[in-house]
């Protein structure tokens, strides 16, 4: 299978890109890795007229320390976060969220601005962001403004992304030896989570549980309150309404929640 | 030293792992040149009436040469299907579909382009008009006949193989327990990693010759004559190296004849390769059976009676799947000694894919209807699954056994494979562990699976015994060739016969070509399936080759002008020698200088084998998520003497992941309007190497006398055993919690269901 | 669109429709069909090869993506006529049956050893968990993986 005929252009910077963006407006689509666009081009789901490539724009890479934030470099592949020192000591859940998504090949190619801006609730990546309150770099002509991860995700492959509007970088707490635990679900170890959840310092999150990954309020409000992590977490589908597919129904994938929020919160990886 | 029973590492690897293997997309002949490209429609709907079928927009499209829908195939004769005396004759099937479609996938028109990239644009604006009707996708409604699929039929029987009034009420009479249930064998993908493709191009004496992956060229010969309605003389099929099969590229597709009538109308090559989408919705799907079993016996474990009633999905359009309850009934009784059995089965169509073929093809069926109906039966009386296994088992026997439903068994040590079995896996620790951990009451559990089998190989068909043919040819070089009837697709026939030969000829395994799949220069042979190769291809090798040695005999008499019965023939040297004067010589190569040394033979086997073994499963189940984890696999299958142990170990591992798979992950589902929803890799979950540990081969070799080489076959005796002992270890792991039974594939859900309903069951008969 | 790249040391430079897919550049305009297409979701990893010395799988990346990098394909990984050491492993543990999935297998295992000389047998399994098999049953790959890394074969 291949994508419909589209126009290529490589974008040489930050600003070239979003340039190119203005100027193509809906007709385009950004590419970076290419692993959850090209996919869905392939399938006839997406068919963009103008791919603006950003993969070799050297100011969208990178991972660096901002006071109490480690900054991710949009191109940012997966395999990079997984093996960086930086993120393995400072954000060992998004370390280790990387180092679980797809397969090999696919860690190769795949970036973290892809991975967001694809939105899929049952990604490892935009879930691990929302269990560690991150927020995202969005940037415009008009300049950047900061979204936090609660707020980025807005639907089913959805997001906050503007027309124009380029996800120029990914910011985290640093938490350094801060206890978490993560759990994905799958029959197959490259599948996505049928169920996942993630939870670090009293915020808990939840992959494939709804429409956007979701944090489990009523289960962190009980943390929060004092209840044991077996009690909270009977709490953790509360509030949700999963999808039903070949592998789960409603009620399997709230169940699993419970479990592997409890096994989160144990700090179970 | 012999070479036979060595690990005689495969001399067809090198290229393979290089520069790759040549499968039909990788063709580069030069009477492919200028070849146009054949894009499939398909219907997106499972059932219904088609109305207009418009190709314009698609012909207007850049690269496309010609479009054509059903109507443009109208001459050609409608598809009766296979052993059409047995199923129902009124079923039958057009290239491209004319007033119906019956399965989502069902092509009805053909896009033709240049170039590939355009046909997968156009192929998006033909716009065909559909005009829905019922989708039949469950059993029950195919057999109530609310929605027929084939209306001048009358019915959506396919075939019935006898019937509910034929059964015995009696048959349980006088057991002390009976047990019934009934239970799916679900529909699975082949899925081999080569999807179908087809390279056709007739030429100017009107003859077709087409490249097609396949099982057997010659059978695809024949299937594609009957199809484009010429005479299979007119045909040449060629077999470029095949990506894998299981039992799904046996024959011709009407794909296939659909490229090749493209290629005859628009007078110039055509190619066509499948998307992996099209791929599993349209290449023939496996097992897809429903099982109701009634097994009865003593309370100290003798098994008395035994029914099995079989309800077989055809799919859309009968295909060998229907044929397949015939296999089934026929090892019904496995491996036991069971005194009153009876089975029936009846095929039916549904709006689906067609079912063929797929690894065990019918005999995994009968395992996993019988092991799981003694573990019902071991689980109702309180008895060690083992246990009930052994003390029902035939005893050993060497002289063929005849079975109630017409299977001749050949040899067979049944309990000394299961106790070998037994002893490899640890059995007794393993109970023990067992015990243990669910004494401590832990999250995961254990459970052991055991499965015994006997299985039927090298069948013959209508046509009388099984046979097939081989021709030995040694060149003045050195070298020598193998034309064979079989048609490998990763058995490794190349090095296997090469060495068969080369123990005859003293002619070194590298110096063999082995050739197949040109129908030109083999024009007889009955392929690679039903795990018949080795003891009937590989028998004629030995046989063609042991004849070109009593060839030679007679020229090298004449050579060294002594008595033939003088000679003795030295394979250390490969040349003959006069007896007491070693000198005096002359090699087998040298006798082919003069004269073209070669030998046509046809070996016949006196009939089918039955091979047989026992498999052990450990799995680990997390009875609060469902998840099922494969721990080990320790299986003895006994095929007889065994060629090369590296090629027959192979047949054996990917055997046993493909029966993991289907207890474990695989099913082909669909939603209530026929809908596929496993349409592609990301959806159905062919296993992969995370999932499956390292497996643990015992081996145990029990001499067949139906070929000289004294072996059986070994391709589906994975399937065929691996398949109900993972199930059964699934369901041993959480059976102390009430479960006797959870569906293939065992997937969390289902493991979690069982466990909340036998939870509900306990709490129930606690308060009762 | 001219793409320029390093295909198996040899310098290229070609004229491409943008949506080329780079599989299939390496194989209709290089001529190099070791690779295979094994399905459209980037599941399957036949069609895996070393792009700057890591595995992808060539179906989800465009021929305009890998200009100015460095492509090896499994015909690339040996001289002509030699065998790659996780080649030679393959054969020696009947790492293969009918070869389709072959050359991409050996390019992920070839990547997976140079990120960890010395796996175990589960990181192997997870190492090649992009990479469908359906003959093998994985056992002989793993096996000759874990040989061509050095180690002592660990399975039995």
């Amino acid at each position: 299978m291949i994508p419909a005929p589209f126009d290529y252009v490589a974008a040489e910077s930050a600003a070239h890109a979003i340039e190119l963006l203005s100027q193509h407006g809906d007709d385009a689509k950004v590419l970076a890795g290419g692993h959850s666009l090209l996919p869905m081009m392939k399938l006839r789901l997406a068919a963009p007229e103008v791919l603006i490539d950003i993969a070799r724009v050297a100011d969208l890479a990178g991972i660096s320390v901002d006071g109490d934030e480690l900054v991710i470099g949009a191109t940012t592949r997966h395999a990079d976060l997984a093996s960086s020192e930086l993120v393995r000591a400072d954000a060992p859940l998004l370390a280790h969220a990387a180092s679980l998504v797809g397969d090999p090949q696919i860690r190769h190619r795949g970036t973290i601005g892809g991975s967001l801006a694809h939105a899929d609730p049952a990604a490892d990546l935009p879930m691990a962001l929302v269990a560690l309150g991150g927020s995202v770099e969005l940037t415009s002509a008009g300049g950047t403004r900061l979204v936090a991860a609660d707020d980025f995700f807005a639907g089913f492959f959805e997001t906050a992304l503007e027309p124009g509007e380029l996800l120029t970088a990914v910011r985290v707490p640093r938490r350094p030896g801060v206890a978490w635990g993560y759990q994905k679900f799958v029959r197959r170890a490259n599948d996505w989570a049928i169920v996942g959840a993630a939870a670090i310092d009293g915020r808990i999150a939840l992959a494939n549980m709804g429409s956007v990954p979701v944090r489990a309020r009523a289960a962190e409000q009980a943390l929060a309150d004092g209840a044991s992590a077996a009690d909270a977490a009977r709490l953790a589908a509360d509030g949700t309404s999963p999808g039903e597919d070949i592998h789960a129904d409603r009620a399997f994938r709230q169940h699993l929640a419970r479990v592997l929020t409890r096994r989160a919160l144990e700090h179970i990886s | 030293m012999s070479i036979l029973g060595t690990r005689v590492l495969r001399t067809e690897d090198p290229r393979f792992l290089t520069t790759g293997g040549v499968y039909t997309e990788d063709l580069t002949d030069e009477a492919l040149d200028g070849a146009c490209h054949v894009f499939f429609v398909r219907s997106p709907i499972a059932h219904a009436r088609i109305g207009r079928v418009d190709l314009s927009a698609a012909l207007a499209a850049p690269g496309v040469i010609a479009a054509f829908s059903g109507a443009d195939l109208a001459d050609l004769p409608a598809i009766e299907p296979m052993m059409a005396g047995m199923l129902n004759a009124k079923m039958t099937r057009r290239l491209l579909a004319i007033d119906k479609v019956r399965f989502v996938g069902d092509p009805v028109a053909v896009v033709v382009t240049e170039d590939p990239y355009q046909g997968e644009d156009a192929v998006e604006l033909v716009d065909v008009d559909y005009d829905p009707l019922p989708a039949v996708v469950d059993f029950d409604d195919a057999l109530s006949n609310e929605t027929i699929l084939f209306e001048d039929a009358g019915t959506n029987v396919v075939v019935e193989f006898g019937n509910a009034g034929s059964l015995k009420p009696e048959l349980f009479d006088g057991c002390e327990v009976v047990v019934s249930h009934t239970f799916g064998n679900q529909r699975v993908a082949p899925a081999p990693m080569e999807s179908r493709a087809a390279a056709a191009v007739w030429g100017e004496d009107g003859r077709l010759t087409t490249w097609i992956p396949n099982q057997g060229a010659q059978s695809a010969r024949d299937d594609l004559a009957k199809m484009l309605d010429v005479e299979a003389s007119q045909v040449r099929v060629i077999t470029p190296d095949v990506g894998g099969a299981f039992g799904a590229k046996f024959g011709a597709d009407p794909e296939h004849a659909v490229v090749a009538w493209v290629a005859r109308q628009l007078g110039r090559p055509a190619r066509w390769t499948e998307t992996r989408f099209e791929n599993l919705i349209s290449m023939t799907h496996g097992r897809g059976q429903r099982h109701t079993i009634m097994i009865g016996g003593s309370r100290d474990g003798d098994v008395l009676g035994y029914r099995l009633e079989i309800i077989q999905d055809g799919g859309a359009y009968p295909r060998i799947g229907a044929v397949l309850p015939f296999l089934t009934i026929m090892m019904a009784t496995g491996p036991y000694s069971i005194p009153n059995a009876e089975a029936i089965g009846t095929s039916v169509v549904t709006t689906t894919t067609p079912i063929g073929a797929y690894r065990g093809a019918g005999r995994p069926e009968a395992t996993a209807a019988l092991e799981r109906a003694l573990d019902l039966f071991a689980a109702e009386i309180g008895m060690d699954p083992a246990d009930v296994r052994r003390r029902n088992l035939l005893p050993p026997f060497t002289e063929p056994h005849q079975t109630a439903f017409g299977a001749l068994y050949d040899s067979g040590d049944y309990a000394a494979a299961l106790d070998k079995a037994l002893e490899a896996a640890g059995y007794a620790d393993l109970r023990a562990e067992q015990a243990s951990r669910r004494a401590s009451g832990g999250t995961v559990q254990m459970g052991i699976g055991v499965s015994c089998y006997v299985e039927i190989t090298g069948g013959g068909d209508e046509s009388g015994a099984p046979q097939e043919n081989a021709t030995v040819e040694v060149h003045p070089d050195g070298t020598a060739t193998i034309l064979t009837g079989t048609s490998p697709h990763g058995q490794g026939h190349s090095t296997a016969w090469a060495m068969i030969a080369s123990e005859e000829l003293g002619i070194p395994v590298e110096n063999f070509t082995v050739r197949w799949g040109d129908t030109d220069l083999i024009p007889v042979g009955g392929g690679t399936g039903g795990s018949r190769s080795l003891q009937q291809g590989g028998a004629a090798v030995q046989q063609a080759s042991k004849e070109l040695i009593e060839l030679a005999r007679e020229r090298a008499a004449a050579a060294l002008e002594a008595s033939a019965a003088d000679l003795q023939f030295d394979p250390g040297r490969s040349a003959f020698a006069v007896a007491g004067d070693p000198d005096a010589s002359v090699r087998l190569a040298d006798l082919a200088k003069d004269e073209r040394l070669f030998v046509h033979s046809i070996f016949t086997a006196p009939g089918a084998t039955f091979p047989f073994g026992t498999h052990v499963a450990v799995a680990e189940v997390d009875t609060e998520t469902g998840k099922a984890v494969l721990r080990r696999v320790i299986t003895v299958d006994d095929a007889g003497l065994v060629l090369n142990p590296l090629l027959a170990e192979g047949q054996r591992h990917g055997g046993i992941a493909q029966g993991a798979a289907q207890a474990l992950l695989e099913e082909v589902v669909y939603d209530a309007d026929g809908n596929p929803l496993t349409a592609s890799f990301a959806d159905y979950p062919i296993v992969s190497a995370t999932e499956l540990p390292s497996f643990e081969l015992a081996s145990m070799e029990t001499p067949t006398s139906y070929n000289p080489l004294g072996v059986k076959g070994i391709g589906e005796a994975g399937t065929i055993g691996a398949t109900p002992a993972v199930q059964s270890a699934i369901i041993d792991a959480v059976a102390h919690l009430g479960v006797r039974h959870v569906e293939m594939p065992t997937t969390p859900m289902r493991v979690w269901r069982a466990l909340v309903e036998a939870s509900a069951q306990g709490t129930d008969s606690e308060s009762a | 669109m001219q793409v320029e790249l390093t295909v198996n040391g040899e310098q290229r430079s070609d004229d491409v429709e943008p949506r080329l897919l780079l599989v299939h550049y390496l194989r209709e305009v290089c001529g190099l069909r070791a690779a295979n297409i094994g399905c459209d979701t980037t599941s399957c990893g036949a069609c895996t090869v070393l792009l700057n010395g890591e595995s992808v799988k060539s179906c989800t990346v465009l021929a305009a993506q890998a200009t100015g990098q460095d492509v090896v394909t499994a015909e690339g990984l040996a001289a002509a006529g030699e065998l790659h050491p996780v080649q030679a492993a393959f054969r020696a543990e009947h790492g293969l049956q009918c070869g389709f999935c072959t050359p991409g297998m050996v390019m992920a295992a070839v990547s997976l050893l140079r990120e960890n000389p010395s796996p175990t047998e589960e990181q192997v399994r997870e190492g090649l968990e992009g990479n469908l098999c359906r003959c093998t049953g994985y056992h002989n790959i793993i096996r000759a993986v874990l040989a061509a890394s050095g180690q002592a074969e660990v399975t039995a």
